[in-house]
């Protein structure tokens, strides 16, 4: 079910928020820690937005901002932000607990703006997975079939049937008769997912969905999600706000800022090409090292050194760039494409820029045009980061990785290096969008 | 979260209010107001409903009436003997209790056991320890005689002694909440606070003195404002004792008067009993008041 | 050498200290114990005496050779002590089936609709907590009365069914049903009387066991109400039926029937409590207020 979201806009009034979050507070059914990090997930978005704005004047928050984007029919979409940037919001709009400020909302032909949440056809799991702890996972699984009422009434063995066939696919057929408290978090998660597949949604939407696991058990949950996301070609949102999950697992995702959307793609392109600022300095583990820069007469100026030719950097010159991919098209103000609309010599007027170089952007070598001051080297086995100090740069520390073929002379006090141009992106220095 | 759905939801809530908000507005709102309208009509008939005029006559026969009188006067020495006296036997029963951890337990569900049984029922027990009757002197007589001391009759003898076994009855019938209450607050004050004190060397009453009494002294003041509270309003645990005909005995509450003058032997009178309850209501709410505000100066919290 | 010497005086001394201590606190706590029990000891030991022993003791006796259940028997056929259970039972029942339902749906409506004015009638209700009993219950006479309900059950039940005390209690409770658990119900299709019944009343029922014994204590301990609404002894709850008892019943002063009486009517309540002992705790102290 393709899913389609046109100028979805909401805003929450903000006295209402004030007495409507602070009453939900504690929770003794399930971990405190676990209880408390969904409330934030769950409530990230407004909350968060709330804090943002805390003057005394009631004003409107601006959870989601005129939001326009098509999820194609059976992908698996990540909808990824800091908290606070509305993912959370988007997701409950598309599930119908939040009704839309304005803009609409398609599945399909339909328009389901208007349409409660249990007449979507959607599946929906928590973050703290909100399984009923006074039933069993059978229980559990079959509640959503037992609400069907008429001519939808499903027979006590139909129920049971879909019920063990949901178990089977996420595979907990051997923990039916167990209550949610006696079971792993990975298997409760599991539970939750069975109990949204039960019901056959046409859309499958996931709150965070791993963020209650500890590390070893969300790697094999993230798995676990795209084969059953592959097996039953449900149409899927995640909403995370851990860029290595979405990029892992995600036929596209959905970057967003304070309500509004930074840049859709698949995630190699998206990481590849950033779009602005922001985006490149979300996506990457280490994050990417930005440095103040200028352009003069078509050399990219770092501090002195004129490091790169500027022409070779910016984004027209990539073959990815132009077109953002995927069966979807974006509607709000294209950026790379018209900034870049000006010429397609390498002639770049010359203005201050902001230098964002991957970490893995940098060459060791001799004759290398760009010299940082050598902080340290750190061994990580596969390959070596080396810590360095540059007077442009924004953070204290430039993170470079390199492979470990490589031999740093740590008695040196600097250390040069030549960049790849792929790896470099210019900013412009006030919009901070991509040049 | 505001639900994309109709204006049903927005109805929905007061139905489910419904029956609460009609039973609380029939059987404590609108009898709120009543009371008022009622302590106002004078000569207010109770059968044929109608009263002749209106004014502050009632409020004045009842400030007038000598039983009313004796049953404030009762009324106020029940309640200056019974709350200090239990609240600091509670105090200690509850220090002691915290301070020993076996048959712990035991002892708290022992001590509880008066907040669930029938204060007519034990009353009756009590009442007939300490009866003196054509047969027996009671046994409390009999301790008293061990002791030697003359046998008194504590039912339906001199007014002192009717009055301690009230008071004793009543303390052994408030107990039970208080030392929960306090054995609670003693249990929430952080250990720590105590392992640090003994390093220092402070003795134990020191502690009490300076930590322990501190930290619970809002639970304290709290079982003082409704220990006040209870004891002006009692009346089972008298009726207990000294059956109903409370006046007869000389023994009657505040309350006693009110449920006399409403119904019973001397009764029909809902404006003599409204405006009683008023004035109860007048003298409770300015000693909880009192009380407020000397627990705001003294608590350091 | 001084100062070890110093120390063993001291241990010595601190030792002496703690047992003359402890022994002082034992003894008072077992004093009060001894207080606190000696009451029940009295009553039953009184009731299992024979009516000539008892009155033939005029030093009573601590203990009896001779039990006997006599007093019981008359207990339940020289005066109606079973109508008075039972109509103690079927009020405490009514009274308490009734909140329960009254009770559970304002707090649903609390903890869980959006309405206008919720908040407003919350502060309300709570401020209606502090309302003694003593100042409405002459208008609720008056009106039961012109209502024809005394010697009815229902002008028994009707006054006490709804407790803002038990709402305010209930819905914290419900409050700290992770939101997450109705937005999946609602997700699924399910109505919000369904997700109260199936969801939030099984997740609570700790606290729904603690409300409906404390209402039932209460039931089985009021004395005031039931004696003003009725005056006919087939509605007589056991705490008018014991003064009742006292005041004409036996047709002498039978002391040890009267204590059969009494056990009865204690027993249930306490056995209620040993059962129930921590949920009673915890509840009481929680809202103690009340009572």
């Amino acid at each position: 079910m393709e899913i389609r979201l046109e100028h979805l806009t909401k805003k929450f009034p903000n006295r209402d928020r004030k007495s409507g979050w602070r009453a939900k507070r504690r929770s003794k059914n399930s971990g405190g820690k676990a209880e408390n990090a969904n409330l934030r997930g769950n409530s990230d978005a407004s909350a968060d937005l709330h804090n943002d704005s805390n003057s005394d004047i009631p004003q409107d928050v601006v959870a989601v901002n005129d939001f326009t984007f098509t999820i194609p029919d059976g992908k698996l979409i990540g909808l990824l932000g800091p908290s606070g940037c509305g993912k959370s919001t988007t997701l409950n709009l598309i599930s119908g607990l939040l009704a839309p400020t304005s803009g609409r909302i398609f599945f399909g032909d339909d328009d389901v703006t208007e349409l409660p949440p249990e007449m979507r056809g959607i599946g929906l799991v928590f973050q703290n997975y909100a399984l009923y702890p006074h039933l069993t996972v059978r229980q559990n699984i079959m509640f959503p079939l037992e609400n069907r009422k008429g001519k939808d009434r499903l027979s006590k063995e139909q129920m049971l049937s879909m019920a063990d066939e949901a178990a089977c696919l996420v595979q907990i057929d051997k923990l039916m008769e167990r209550r949610p408290g006696e079971l792993s978090g990975g298997q409760q998660q599991r539970v939750a997912i069975a109990r949204a597949l039960v019901k056959q949604p046409r859309v499958l939407l996931l709150d965070e969905p791993l963020s209650n696991l500890d590390a070893r058990l969300r790697l094999q949950t993230r798995d676990e999600i795209r084969r059953i996301q592959r097996e039953t070609g449900i149409t899927t949102v995640f909403v995370t706000h851990d860029q290595d999950e979405a990029m892992s697992i995600s036929d596209l995702i959905v970057v967003m800022k304070e309500g509004v959307v930074q840049q859709i793609g698949k995630p190699q392109e998206v990481y590849d090409s950033p779009a602005n600022l922001f985006v490149a300095k979300f996506l990457g583990t280490p994050p990417i090292n930005v440095f103040e820069g200028q352009v003069r007469g078509g050399k990219l100026y770092i501090g002195e050194d004129a490091v790169l030719d500027a022409g070779c950097v910016t984004a027209r010159n990539e073959k990815t760039a132009e077109v953002p991919v995927g069966g979807f098209a974006r509607k709000s103000e294209g950026k790379s494409a018209e900034n870049s609309a000006g010429g397609e010599t390498a002639g770049v007027p010359d203005r201050d820029v902001w230098v964002g170089i991957r970490p893995e952007g940098f060459l060791l070598r001799e004759d290398g045009p760009f010299c940082c001051e050598l902080n340290g080297v750190e061994v990580m086995g596969r390959d070596i980061s080396v810590l360095s100090k540059n007077k442009a740069s924004v953070n204290p520390v430039v993170r470079s990785i390199i492979g470990t073929e490589n031999k740093v002379d740590t008695s040196s006090p600097v250390v040069r290096f030549a960049l790849r141009p792929e790896k470099v992106f210019l900013f412009d220095r006030s919009s901070e969008e991509r040049l | 979260m505001n639900m994309a759905r109709g204006r049903f939801d927005k109805v929905k809530g007061w139905l489910y209010l419904l029956p609460t908000i009609l039973f609380l507005g029939a059987f404590l709102v609108y009898p709120l107001i009543d009371v008022f309208i009622y302590s106002f009509e004078e000569g207010y008939n109770f059968t044929s409903q109608t009263y002749f005029g209106v004014g502050i006559y009632n409020y004045s026969y009842v400030l007038h009436d000598p039983y009313f009188l004796q049953a404030v006067i009762n009324t106020f020495i029940l309640v200056i003997i019974t709350v200090p006296v239990s609240t600091g036997l509670a105090l200690l029963i509850s220090v002691a209790l915290h301070s020993i951890t076996r048959f712990r337990n035991l002892l708290q569900t022992i001590y509880f056991l008066p907040y669930v049984t029938n204060t007519l029922a034990v009353g009756l027990v009590f009442m007939i320890l300490f009866k003196k009757t054509a047969y027996s002197d009671g046994l409390i007589n009999q301790l008293i005689n061990l002791f030697g001391g003359n046998s008194v009759d504590f039912i339906d003898g001199p007014y002192w002694a009717k009055m301690l076994v009230l008071c004793i009855y009543t303390i052994w019938v408030v107990m039970p909440f208080k030392i929960l209450i306090l054995t609670g607050a003693l249990a929430s004050v952080n250990e720590d606070y105590y392992k640090a004190a003994r390093v220092d060397g402070t003795s134990k009453f020191r502690i009490f003195r300076k930590i322990t009494l501190p930290m619970i002294s809002p639970m304290i003041f709290y079982l003082v404002i409704t220990g006040f509270i209870g004891a002006f309003k009692a009346y089972s645990d008298v009726v207990a004792l000294f059956g109903t005909d409370l006046n007869a005995a000389g023994m009657n509450t505040i309350v006693g008067y009110v449920y006399d003058m409403l119904y019973g032997d001397s009764g029909g009178y809902p404006s003599y009993a409204s405006a009683a309850a008023i004035i109860l209501f007048v003298i409770i709410l300015t000693i909880t008041v009192i009380n407020l505000m000397v627990s705001r100066k003294s608590v350091h919290y | 050498m001084d100062t070890s010497v110093d120390y063993k005086k001291a241990e010595a001394s601190a030792r002496v200290r703690g047992r003359v201590l402890g022994a002082v606190k034992g003894v008072f706590l077992a004093l009060w114990a001894l207080i606190v029990l000696f009451p029940f000891y009295w009553m039953v030991l009184t009731s299992v005496k024979s009516y000539s022993q008892y009155s033939s003791e005029s030093v009573p006796k601590l203990y009896t050779l001779s039990p006997t259940f006599q007093n019981y028997t008359s207990a339940f056929t020289e005066v109606p002590l079973a109508r008075y259970l039972a109509n103690t039972l079927i009020f405490a029942v009514g009274t308490t089936l009734i909140m329960l339902v009254v009770i559970t749906l304002a707090a649903f409506a609390f903890a869980r609709l959006e309405f206008r004015g919720k908040n407003a009638v919350f502060v309300f209700f709570l401020s209606l907590m502090m309302i003694p009993n003593e100042l409405v219950i002459i208008t609720n006479f008056v009106t039961i009365t012109n209502l024809n309900l005394r010697n009815t059950f229902a002008g028994l039940i009707l006054p006490s069914v709804t407790s803002v005390f038990y709402i305010y209690l209930l819905k914290e409770n419900f409050e700290q049903i992770p939101d997450s658990l109705y937005y999946a119900a609602k997700v699924d299709g399910t109505s919000d009387f369904r997700y109260l019944w199936k969801v939030m009343l099984p997740i609570s029922k700790p606290t729904m066991t603690t409300i409906v014994i404390l209402k039932v204590i209460e039931c089985w301990n009021s004395y005031v109400w039931p004696r003003l609404i009725t005056d006919d002894q087939n509605y007589y709850l056991v705490s008018n039926g014991i003064q009742e008892i006292r005041e004409n019943g036996f047709g002498r002063e039978n002391i040890p029937a009267m204590m059969a009486a009494v056990v009865v009517i204690s027993v249930p309540l306490i056995v209620l409590f040993l059962i129930f002992r921590k949920q009673i705790m915890a509840g009481v102290s929680r809202g103690g207020l009340k009572q």
